[in-house]
């Protein structure tokens, strides 16, 4: 198990370092001069200079790369050239948000999704198997902002059930009000997904050798399906879970805008047109440690899952 | 000894293209995919014909208004026609799809294959690097590529085809590596062909299959990655129409005229579901488990 | 040990059993119409080839056919309860319960996230309505009569600790936990090696005499047969076409299909007082009429240099673990082997599992790269050959592989694939190509047409066929057959042999037979080496090694094999409980050197402790 957790652990930083680093050739090569693209046309030689020497552009390549590692690692982000404040200060601020949203979603997922695979995998080729897998290719067929567009369209705005602009202010059910439709818009498609993996997942599993032998054990079907299968076809779902982890959080930027919602997203979307590039290094940063400790996660969930793998 | 076979043999091309047909017809839901699909791409080709309006003509005393006759789907805040718009949206999004789903495939085959191989070292690298790509959120990737490039088509479309790369690398190096495995690239080997030769004259039509599978599937989420980052402001410069950039402005005004962020959604909705339910079927047929008949 | 005759109340009696199958919208028979039945404590056989209906027969009784897709009618009577009739409820209640089933595939029967004591708890749990912890004394008692070592310490393993006998054996726990009248086992021990295999029918033997109860054993091995079987059932494509007491059955057949079926059987002791291979004598299924072998000469040619000269290979693999991926192990899996094989001459290189003899195969292809030792073809050091050099010695040393589904390119037709050696080579052109291809599957006994097919419109046999003819497309001097008969069925794989000793007296082909099949061996082979752990413990001709065996190893090998022949039952041995030791060392051990010892002319014996 330790062999494992450090093997993991390491293939972690590696992820860090390499992410840091095209965050660094990213922010670099960009045609142009950044400087001048942040001051704009206009500006005069001075001041574009002056930027430069403030941002640390005009030391040689290595030492800003170490300044910068360094400083990433440290805690220190650069400070962000539109509100002024550090880079790290803003990103906690809002951190919480994204990470509400995104387990909530994630819980709906699976909470829908889990039982519907099932269901679908049992009944196969049957007309409940057709019906949810068609209702869930639908479902994740979804780009976020469309679902979340209707959602705001017919609960917010055609019946006022819900807020236009979701942010809560203290009470529990304003919390409700504000968390509701944001969740529902990525968790119906995330339940989508979910359904699809369980199923295949069942399927794969209930024509294994093993439930052949718990059958002509005499098990009954139901226990032959949840604790025999399901405790199986855990294992992929898992994995793939994990994996849709990363494409929930980006998901979440676009939702995150069309309900007003403060988090990541909005922070990221407002550096980016403002070309904030210290505050743009800060999110990869962010976003980076966020999958990596995601996929830590979904490793260590994973080495209980599967007894084969405690061995390691 | 010669049971059954009397028969005479079809050529090689009549059998391939009749286990094409036998595949589409496992799930007949992949002929409507396919169906709605191309009628889509034929209205993007037509464009020019079929359009009643000049997408990028400006009308302001026509503008927000609903669905009439004249305008069939109403006009933005331009008194541009949103029909029009969405026709020529549809050339966008088309192109920039195919072109780096395209790029990507041929580019994450080719590594994937190469890694799965060979590998050993090569392999454990490849993959690696192609992990940290796979886990980074690759619409964020994505969107901060065009970004640092500069939203132009080309931009997009190498920032989309380089998020995609990874998967497809990862979908052709596990075939690989299983058929690999398989006697009949030992006995390729022990015939004397030369590696390269047992790549792409074995192994890749072997695979092939589940590569082209991913790839219509991949489409819908190039397509789908493409509306997100005009949603976001990232998309190809205004006034040029993109569906991404029709539902930015629409949702602008969404409290009155709703239809204009909807249509295009829609859209969007319909032709990603079109391709999902095309790729999906197929992969039915190549993978007669998920069927349910083992 | 007497066989039992049915009595007026037999355990099951099957009557005009019909089951069928829908595939693709249409309905098709497999199981057409069978009778049997099986009396107290007795043991019935129900033997076929692939395709004859025997599994089916038995998921048919136990109730496990897919409902959605299949259909059986007639009479199943337990006991004189009709199951067919029974509804799913009820009938769970039989299986695991009445009728324990266990099945061929040891490694994927287990469920890998339960524990071994809970999966056998299970059905206590379950049948009797044990508690938790009573369920676990039992299981612990039930572990230790199937003879698992440490008993109480499994109880809480995940199955993937165990190897596939030890499996087999917790299989055999599950079954018996509720003491079934009747157990099913379907192919239990074909996945296993014949040592282990041996142990397992023993195992059944005796529990079944503890137990009394009645055993169904569904087999294709007619030595298995004839070791247990009281009576036995012969099935073809869905008819029971014979059945009869085993001794009866053996010494008489009637049908011309188990004549020929018992024709195909390489007995092990048959080859006595021969010298030279001999061809097996097909008798027509549908006529029975018998084929006359003539009594041959050795087609081996010793006068000349052999063909191959092996000294001295080893071939290890690493095993890295740990993070930073050092060789924490290697397998040693060829050792120190050393021997020449003539044109003409077939070699059996015999063993059980990971004792190295495909890899040897492959290391002499240099399929796998062998870490030391020479290898001289023809005189040519294989090893030290360039990739240009290699490519043109392979055109003279060829393999045919285990597996006949997988050797060839599912996407390729097979005249392309026969083809394709020659084109690739530049020895003909496309033209040319096509007519060699043409008189090479004549050669090999398949109609010329057959070119433009694809491979999954043949049966095993036939592609096992055209892998031979795509391997003879280059004139090969040397032929690996790594177990390239193993996975035919038993008529198929005697007719596959006598190809294969046709086109050696033909063509002067040397054969490195590669085997786990001792029977078969001793038909086929003019020389034959006996493998255990990546080594050689002995070899020599034929007769000299398997009439007379001097090493340990050797003796038990030859003591574990079934003889199809009734009334040869052996004596109830102690049982034992061997596993069969990996070639693993660690990174920094050095093998001892090995002594030899040559008994008599060419029979060489690894010296060991006695």
């Amino acid at each position: 198990m330790t062999t494992f957790l450090v093997r993991r652990l390491a293939f972690a930083c590696v992820t860090l370092f390499a992410v840091l680093t095209l965050v660094f050739v990213l922010v670099r090569i960009v045609p142009g001069d950044p400087a001048q693209l942040i001051l704009g046309d206009q500006a005069s030689r001075e001041a574009i200079d002056a930027l430069r020497q403030r941002l640390g552009l005009d030391l040689p390549l290595s030492q800003q790369y170490t300044v910068f590692l360094l400083g990433a690692l440290r805690g220190d982000w650069g400070v962000s050239m539109v509100s002024g404040q550090p880079v790290i200060g803003e990103v906690l601020r809002v951190l919480p948000w994204t990470i509400e949203l995104t387990l909530v979603s994630l819980f709906i997922g699976v909470l829908l999704g889990v039982p519907a695979g099932v269901y679908a995998a049992i009944h196969r080729n049957r007309f409940a198997d057709y019906a949810v897998r068609i209702s869930s290719l639908l479902g994740l067929s979804f780009p976020p902002f469309v679902s979340a567009i209707i959602l705001l369209l017919v609960f917010a705005i055609a019946l006022p059930w819900f807020p236009v602009i979701s942010a809560r202010s203290g009470s529990v059910m304003a919390w409700y009000q504000s968390i509701t439709l944001p969740a529902i818009s990525l968790g119906l498609i995330s339940a989508a997904y979910v359904t699809r993996v369980t199923r295949s997942a069942m399927l794969e599993v209930l024509s294994e050798d093993y439930v052949r032998t718990a059958r002509a054990k005499g098990v009954p079907w139901n226990v032959v399906i949840w604790r025999h299968a399901l405790r199986n076809a855990l294992i992929p779902i898992i994995t793939v879970v994990g994996l849709y982890l990363s494409i929930l959080i980006g998901n979440s930027v676009l939702t995150e805008i069309v309900f007003s919602r403060p988090g990541l997203g909005k922070l990221l979307i407002g550096a980016l047109n403002q070309r904030d590039y210290p505050m743009l290094q800060g999110m990869m940063v962010i976003y980076t440690l966020i999958v990596v400790l995601v996929n830590l996660l979904t490793d260590l969930a994973y080495g209980f899952a599967d007894p084969r793998v405690k061995l390691k | 000894m010669s049971t059954g076979l009397h028969a005479a043999a079809p050529s090689p091309f009549v059998y391939f293209a009749s286990a094409t047909l036998k595949a589409f017809n496992t799930n007949k839901t992949s002929w409507i995919g396919l169906a709605v699909f191309l009628i889509v791409v034929l209205a993007a080709i037509l464009a020019p014909v079929l359009a009643p309006f000049d997408p990028n003509d400006q009308n302001i005393l026509e503008k927000l208004r609903a669905p009439t006759l004249e305008h069939w789907l109403g006009t933005d805040s331009f008194g541009r026609d949103t029909l029009s718009r969405l026709m020529y949206g549809a050339r966008i999004s088309l192109i920039i799809g195919v072109v780096s789903t395209l790029a990507a495939m041929v580019i994450g085959t080719a590594i994937g294959m190469l890694a799965g191989w060979h590998g050993g070292r090569l392999d454990t690298v490849t993959m690696q690097a192609m992990d940290v790509l796979l886990a980074f959120p690759s619409l964020i990737l994505g969107l901060i590529l065009v970004a640092m490039l500069g939203p132009s088509m080309v931009n997009i479309i190498i920032a989309i085809a380089l998020t995609s790369i990874p998967p497809f690398a990862r979908i052709a190096r596990a075939p690989t590596i299983a058929v690999k495995e398989r006697e009949f690239v030992d006995a390729g080997r022990a015939l004397g062909y030369s590696d390269t030769r047992i790549l792409i004259v074995h192994i890749l039509p072997n695979i092939l299959p589940e590569i082209l599978v991913m790839g219509s599937l991949w489409l819908a989420n190039a397509i789908r990655t493409e509306a997100s980052l005009a949603f976001v402001g990232l998309g190809v410069k205004p006034p040029t129409a993109t569906w991404g950039g029709m539902i930015r402005e629409g949702f602008e005004n969404i409290l009155d005229s709703y239809w204009l962020a909807l249509v295009p959604g829609v859209a969007i909705l319909i032709v990603i579901f079109a391709l999902n339910l095309l790729g999906d079927g197929l992969r039915d047929a190549i993978d007669p488990k998920l069927k349910g008949e083992a | 040990m007497s066989a039992a005759a049915p009595t007026q109340w037999p355990v099951l009696a099957v009557r005009n059993l019909t089951t069928a199958f829908r595939v693709d919208g249409e309905w098709t028979t497999i199981v057409k119409g069978i009778s049997f039945e099986i009396g107290q404590r007795e043991t019935v056989a129900i033997v076929g080839e692939s395709g004859s209906g025997k599994s089916v027969t038995a998921l048919s009784i136990m109730g496990l056919l897919p409902a959605a897709n299949s259909r059986a009618t007639g009479e199943i009577l337990l006991e004189g309860r009709d199951l067919l009739k029974l509804p799913e409820n009820q009938m769970r209640h039989v299986r695991g319960n009445l009728i324990s089933m266990i099945f061929q595939e040891p490694m994927t029967s287990l469920n890998p996230v339960l524990t071994l004591g809970f999966q056998i708890a299970e059905a206590l749990i379950y049948h009797r309505g044990l508690k938790r912890a009573q369920a676990e004394a039992e299981t612990l008692r039930i572990l230790e009569r199937v003879r698992i070592p440490s008993a109480a310490s499994r109880l809480h393993e995940y199955p993937h600790r165990l190897s596939g006998g030890m499996r087999q054996r917790v299989m055999i726990a599950m079954a018996l936990a509720c003491r079934p009248k009747l157990l099913i086992a379907d192919e239990p021990t074909t996945a296993l090696d014949v040592t282990i295999q041996a142990e397992i029918l023993e195992l059944i033997k005796l529990l079944q005499d503890e137990e009394g109860m009645s055993v169904a054993f569904i087999t294709h091995d007619m030595g298995v047969v004839a070791e247990i079987a009281d009576r036995t059932v012969v099935l073809l494509n869905g008819n029971a076409v014979e059945q009869a007491p085993t001794a009866e059955l053996f010494a008489s057949p009637r049908e011309p299909y188990t004549r020929a079926l018992l024709a195909a059987v390489p007995r092990l002791g048959s080859m006595k007082g021969r010298l030279a291979p001999q061809r097996f004598a097909i008798v027509d299924p549908v006529t029975g009429a018998a084929e006359v072998v003539p009594d041959t000469a050795s087609t081996a040619v010793v006068t000349e240099r052999p063909v191959l000269e092996v000294a001295h290979l080893v071939t290890r693999f690493d095993i890295r673990s740990g993070v930073l991926s050092r060789v924490s192990a290697r397998v040693h899996a060829v050792e120190d082997i050393s021997f020449s094989l003539h044109a003409g001459e077939t070699l059996a290189l015999v063993g059980e599992s990971g004792c190295g003899k495909s890899t040897t195969g492959r290391s002499i292809l240099r399929l796998v790269e062998p870490d030391s030792g020479t290898v001289l073809f023809e005189g040519e050091d294989v090893r030290a050959l360039d990739r240009a050099g290699l490519r043109a010695a392979r055109r003279r040393m060829q393999m045919i592989f285990q597996d006949p589904f997988a050797s060839l390119n599912p996407r390729k037709t097979v005249g392309g694939a026969i083809a394709e050696p020659m084109i690739v080579h530049g020895l003909l052109g496309r033209a040319d190509a096509h007519d060699r291809v043409r008189e090479l599957l004549r050669r090999v006994g398949l109609s010329p047409d057959m070119a433009s097919r694809f491979p999954h419109e043949f049966s095993g046999g036939q592609r096992q066929r055209l892998c031979i003819a795509r391997a003879l497309a280059l004139t090969p001097k040397l032929l690996v057959a790594d177990e390239a008969v193993s996975a035919l069925d038993v008529s198929i794989k005697a007719q596959v042999i006598n190809l294969m000793m046709d086109l050696q007296a033909d063509m002067g082909l040397a054969y490195l037979f590669i085997s786990h099949d001792i029977a078969v061996v001793e038909r086929v082979s003019h020389r034959v080496a006996v493998m255990y752990l990546g080594e050689i413990v002995e070899i020599g001709p034929r007769a000299a090694v398997l009439e007379n065996p001097q090493h340990p190893y050797t003796k038990r090998l030859m003591a574990a094999v079934p003889v199809p022949e009734a009334g040869r039952r052996r004596l109830r041995r102690g049982l034992s409980t061997t596993e069969i030791p990996s070639p693993v060392h660690q990174a920094n051990y050095v093998p001892a050197p090995r002594l030899y010892r040559e008994i008599s002319p060419g029979h060489v014996v690894q010296a060991f402790d006695a």
